[in-house]
């Protein structure tokens, strides 16, 4: 005589941006009325028994009068937040057959009840989506809200639900059931728009190259970085034009292909200070300027108990640009360095460790000296010898290491000044200089196919030697600056590089050596930061 | 007695009389001691069933179960400890049981739960 009561729904829980798809089991047993929930949920997860009834009530339907147990499977995974809310709600109804069971499956539930049984907008839709299509559950009911960032994901069945009883009716509840309930007022029902809304063009039509006066060699430099991948070192004194520059940087980087716009958009989306705005597939390459006095744990990840992304991880794909580098705290800096290796990084927190993607490209600006004026001759700069050395080695051997260009820039000369002026020489526009770097891109990514890498910044100076060695000319070049110690071993490997990158954007088959003389130049001297002292 | 005993009064009638109808028998009614009371103690084969019976006329203040709390379920287990050594009445199943009775306008639903912790 005892009916079995179960039914299954799922969801997803996500921890970083990888996340297990969790089966939310509900159970009605002939007992006294309850909710049990069980399945290792967090605080805030507890809370959404009352949240489920509520809104199961005032959505008009009939929460079941016997003790409803639901289970979280895996136990052993940690849930934390909101957003299975929606899940818990269906599973429970199902059980109770006010909807029937077999309609749930293949249907992923995402999204927070509120307790007049409206759905409201959750954090990492788009991460969570790509879990339940990895584990093929390829329909997805998710809050309106959210419906925009949940449609970037290829081959779902989505729907956006407003309220509670929408998704009631998608499962077969006959809602004439509904006895003396008034439609909701459509107008409680829409949410404002998040603060911050994040277009694709990211303001950089705005910036262009072409605004920047007489850095002809420096933008020329950038090019090579925007080509290749390369991070970039830029000291020079005060309004020389560094940042003027590097926030032109992304203006010259070509759009982020899908997968890569995928993946920087997934990490906004689990990210609590942005939010995603409506048809916003990041198509263009972040860029993320955090100020000096940032923390290690904002910049490379933190969070209370479950792990969130630092702004390394917010630049994935895209400029991490640290403004005045000698000033951060020199463990801000050397946390970097890590990242800079792998392209991601692991956050371990008491809830759990996560892996989040921080394939960026470092542009640093620094002054030469404290006061700013320690270049050229030095015959301005009201530094002592002690706070100039000190200065600089903020940036350590090793973190300098992993930038291939390091360059030492001027600030424009009268004449150049002047030449701009009465010359009206067309700059070159952001636009051009795009498109050198989309061939360039190209190319490299052409003679890298058979390869895990796509940029030459990211291979190994030990692949580029063995598969693809230099004409004897041009390796005579580069040989005879190591013999002469204008390059150690290292920077040798890291000129085999950038030669690559500039031969790409020449269009040339193997580097010259004047591509060798370039990428040298570009690599600046072994001995870079004592040599800036002048 | 007031209106609210008479309805509970009422409900605990229709309730042995429904237990009665199922083969149980009624042996103790209202049965009180320091801690408590227990509505209806039942017999049935091998059992000793410890009845609690909610009445309600309506359910604007929730279904008649959700009156039973678990401090209610806990008191009516000491109660029922209490009952055993008194009456003497070992070697047998020990069960708490709830019924629920709802009025509404002149109709009458009986719910039954067997075995509620």
């Amino acid at each position: 005589m005892m009916k079995v009561m179960l039914a299954t729904a799922h969801a997803v829980s996500l921890l970083g941006l990888s996340g297990t798809v969790i089966k939310v089991e509900s159970e009605i047993s002939s007992s006294l009325p309850g909710f049990v929930l069980v399945g290792l949920p967090d605080a805030s997860l507890s809370e959404s028994k009352d949240r489920v009834r509520a809104a199961i009530q005032n959505s008009g339907l009939v929460m079941p009068n016997r003790r409803v147990t639901v289970n979280l499977s895996p136990a052993s995974v940690r849930k934390h937040g909101s957003s299975f809310d929606l899940a818990i709600a269906v599973s429970v109804l199902a059980a109770a057959g006010t909807i029937s069971a077999g309609s749930l499956s293949g249907w992923v539930h995402l999204g927070e009840l509120g307790l007049d049984g409206s759905i409201r907008r959750v954090n990492g839709i788009l991460p969570a989506l790509l879990v339940a299509k990895k584990a093929g559950l390829l329909k997805a009911i998710v809050p309106i809200a959210n419906l925009a960032e949940a449609q970037l994901v290829d081959g779902l069945e989505v729907v956006g639900a407003a309220q509670f009883f929408e998704v009631a009716k998608l499962h077969g509840v006959n809602l004439d059931q509904r006895k003396g309930f008034a439609e909701p007022n459509p107008e409680i029902q829409s949410e404002p728009r998040p603060a911050i809304s994040i277009s694709t063009d990211q303001g950089f039509l705005s910036m262009d190259m072409s605004d920047v006066i007489g850095q002809d060699e420096a933008i020329d430099a950038l090019t090579v970085a925007a080509a290749g991948g390369h991070h970039v070192l830029m000291v020079g004194p005060p309004g020389a034009g560094k940042t003027m520059m590097a926030e032109r940087l992304p203006s010259i980087l070509p759009n982020l292909h899908l997968e890569a716009a995928l993946e920087t958009t997934a990490v906004l989306s689990i990210s609590e200070t942005r939010s995603i705005a409506a048809d916003s597939l990041i198509l263009r390459p972040p860029f993320e300027a955090p100020h000096h006095s940032a923390s290690v744990s904002s910049l490379v990840g933190g969070g209370l108990g479950t792990p969130r992304p630092g702004v390394i991880s917010m630049a994935n794909n895209g400029v991490l640009f640290l403004d005045e580098a000698p000033e951060f705290q020199k463990p801000v800096l050397e946390a970097l360095r890590q990242p800079l290796e792998s392209g991601e990084v692991v956050i371990h927190r008491t809830g759990g460790a996560a892996k989040f993607p921080a394939k960026f490209q470092l542009v640093m600006a620094a002054n030469p000296c404290p006061c700013g004026y320690g270049y050229d001759t030095g015959r301005n700069c009201r530094c002592s010898e002690q706070s100039r050395s000190k200065y600089l080695a903020k940036l350590s051997g090793p973190l300098l290491d992993r930038v291939d260009i390091r360059l030492s820039i001027r600030p424009a000369s009268k004449l150049q000044l002047a030449e701009a002026r009465i010359a009206k020489k067309a700059a070159n526009t952001s636009n051009e200089i795009r498109g050198r770097v989309e061939l360039a891109r190209l190319r490299s990514a052409n003679r890298l196919a058979d390869t895990p890498w796509t940029m030459n910044a990211q291979v190994p100076g030990s692949y580029l030697r063995k598969h693809f060695p230099l004409s004897i000319s041009s390796g005579e070049k580069l040989n005879r600056a190591l013999l002469q110690g204008r390059i150690s071993m290292r920077g040798y490997d890291r000129c085999l590089r950038l030669a690559w990158t500039i031969c790409d954007l020449a269009g040339t088959e193997t580097p010259s050596a004047i591509d060798v003389s370039k990428a040298i130049y570009l690599r600046g001297p072994e001995n870079f930061i004592e040599k800036l002292g002048g | 007695m007031g209106q609210k005993q008479a309805l509970g009064k009422y409900g605990e009638d229709l309730a042995a009389g429904f237990l009665k109808d199922r083969g149980y028998s009624v042996i103790d009614r209202n049965w009180r001691c320091s801690i408590g009371e227990i509505d209806l103690i039942a017999k049935y084969k091998n059992t000793l069933v410890f009845v609690e019976v909610k009445t309600r006329s309506g359910s604007g203040f929730g279904h008649p179960f959700e009156a039973i709390t678990a401090t209610k379920v806990l008191r009516m287990r000491r109660l029922s400890a209490q009952w055993v050594a008194e009456h003497d009445s070992q070697n047998f199943n020990l069960r708490l049981d709830a019924i629920s009775v709802l009025i509404r306008s002149g109709k009458v639903a009986i719910e039954h739960i067997r075995q509620v912790y």
